[in-house]
């Protein structure tokens, strides 16, 4: 692993924000200090809140991630094994791709009220779309010539999905679960910030509103390094999965 | 000469296709028999692959039609089977070698406690028992390709279909691939249409050379290839009736080319 490289800029980023602090002394509340906000990690994982609202947000993302996929991919397949089906939807379906997820809100309020319900819904309907198109593509991309040996080897629709089609399109359709869980979380910590008072966003919130800039800042931080995380875990998964292939596709980073 | 006299099993009766409002294929017209081996030749693009897929029921004729075992061909049947000429892209990279085989056995319904022996068996005819447990992209070009072979094999079919298989291969390995591929015909007495863009690997393995114009793809010529078998890349290369015969088609490609 050389991997260590990639942490010499925020460790000196950090080192210089601290010694910038020491020097013209800041005080003020919207900004702290590294070491302040260590201190924010500590503070929040001491009395509980952090791991608390860190499952929530993951219960969200997850669920979400979940229930989405499924429906992406059960409604990309469909499309890409029938083009009818795809030209009969795909206005249907380039119409409700654009709505801002957020924008739901207060519809997914109103139908399920405060709590992981309406979270869900809508780290649901975020994560669909992306999942749907990249599915269809994927499919569409599978190489011709793995149809054709599909077709003389005599596999009806059925095993021709499971044997050809959905193996090779596989890699891609975990990079797309790479970009969907990316999205989820983006949706999730929104939701939270505008009106769900659970997870990460609220918590943010509200140490933004106790002016606590350097406990806001550490859910930040948080934000980010789960962002990453998850990334890298499906990014490492993938690698491992289909590192026969000499053609991952990791190009995509969420 | 195998079986130069048995039964018609491939047929093209007045054969002609259209792709895209264009003539691909014009009034072709012969016949391979059982345990026959015909070589099909001609410049590229001028319609070769398109008659293997015609055979295979990849296509089918806007005119005449193409019958195999008196059965007008009208989609992919068991009984034919085809190598690609792209071995890379028609392999399933996340298969292993044995994988590959299996999907031709899952294909024809083998019970999976009877799959193992026979990819074993299969996998050794082709020379590839050792690398059983390797992927696609751990193989060289010839052994990926002998592993398209091991794999259109495993269908059982008695009638292959081969698609300048060895094209894209380096001399002495297409040399050792053109006797495995004779000596697989002669033991399994299949009947093969094979394809190829070079005239000395035609003759070489050919009963019969079936010359291609382009544009549309029309028959220019059907040689007898009368070399005894078994063939030998060193004296069957020498015999004064290959040199003829080189010569012969040599001539013939030049015009055609022209
Ligand atoms: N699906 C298609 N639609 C339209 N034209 C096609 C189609 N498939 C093949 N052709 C055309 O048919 C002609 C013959 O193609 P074919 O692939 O049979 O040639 P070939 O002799 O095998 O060439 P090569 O030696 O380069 O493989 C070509 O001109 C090609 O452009
Ligand atoms: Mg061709």
């Amino acid at each position: 692993m050389s991997g260590w490289r990639g942490l010499i800029v925020p460790v000196v980023l950090l080192l210089l924000g601290e010694a910038a602090f020491r020097v013209f002394g800041y005080v003020g509340d919207t900004l702290a200090p590294p070491s302040a906000i260590f201190r924010g990690f500590a503070e929040a994982i001491g009395d509980g809140t952090m791991v608390t609202t860190t499952l929530q947000t993951f219960a969200t993302v997850l669920g979400g991630t979940v229930i989405g996929a499924a429906f992406g991919l059960v409604v990309g397949c469909a499309l890409g094994f029938w083009n009818l089906l795809y030209r009969f939807t795909y206005i249907t379906i380039e119409c409700l791709r654009p709505i801002p997820s957020v924008a739901l809100l207060p519809l997914s309020l109103m139908i399920f009220g405060f709590g992981y319900k309406m979270e869900i819904a809508i780290v649901g309907f975020a994560t669909a779309w992306p999942f749907l198109i990249l599915t269809y593509s994927a499919i569409s991309q599978v190489e011709p010539r793995l149809l054709e040996v599909a077709k003389v080897f005599g596999f009806g629709p059925v095993g021709t999905a499971w044997k050809l089609v959905l193996p090779a399109a596989a890699p891609r359709l975990m990079t797309a679960l790479r970009l969907c869980i990316g999205i989820a979380l983006v949706v999730a910590v929104t939701s939270e910030i505008v009106s769900n008072p659970q997870g990460l966003g609220h918590e943010l919130m509200i140490a933004q509103e106790t002016l606590r800039p350097h406990r806001m800042l550490a859910y930040l931080v948080l934000v980010g390094l789960i962002g990453w995380g998850l990334n890298n875990l499906l990014l490492w998964l993938q690698t491992r999965m289909f590192r026969h292939r000499g053609e991952v596709d990791t190009e995509v980073a969420a | 000469m195998s079986g130069k006299s048995g039964s018609v099993v491939i047929e093209f009766r007045d054969v002609g296709l259209y792709l895209g409002g264009k003539e691909i294929t014009q009034n072709v017209e012969f016949n391979v028999r059982k345990g026959e081996f015909v070589c099909v030749i001609g410049a590229s693009g001028c319609g070769k692959t398109t008659l293997l897929r015609l055979v295979s029921g990849l296509y089918q004729p806007t005119t005449g039609s193409v019958h195999v075992d008196g059965k007008k061909v009208d989609g992919p049947s068991r009984d034919v089977a085809i190598v690609f000429q792209d071995y890379s892209r028609a392999l399933l990279p996340w298969r292993t070698a044995a994988g590959n085989v299996s999907l031709a056995l899952e294909a024809i319904g083998m019970p999976r406690a009877e799959r193992a022996d026979r990819i074993h068996a299969l996998l050794g005819k082709v020379g590839l028992a050792q690398h059983a447990a390797k992927y696609p992209s751990q193989l060289s070009g010839g052994m990926q390709q002998r592993l398209q072979i091991a794999r259109s094999l495993a269908q059982g079919a008695s009638i292959l279909l081969m698609d300048e298989p060895f094209g894209a291969l380096d001399a002495m390995t297409r040399q050792s691939l053109q006797d495995e591929v004779l000596e697989l015909a002669a033991d399994t007495g299949a009947t093969v249409l094979f394809v190829t863009h070079d005239l000395e690997e035609a003759l070489y393995l050919g009963d019969r050379v079936v010359a291609l114009y382009s544009n549309p793809g029309r028959i220019a010529r059907i040689v007898d290839i009368p070399l005894t078998r078994p063939r030998n890349q060193l004296s069957t290369r020498e015999e004064p009736d290959f040199l003829h015969l080189r010569r012969e088609l040599f001539g013939l490609m030049e015009e055609i080319h022209a």
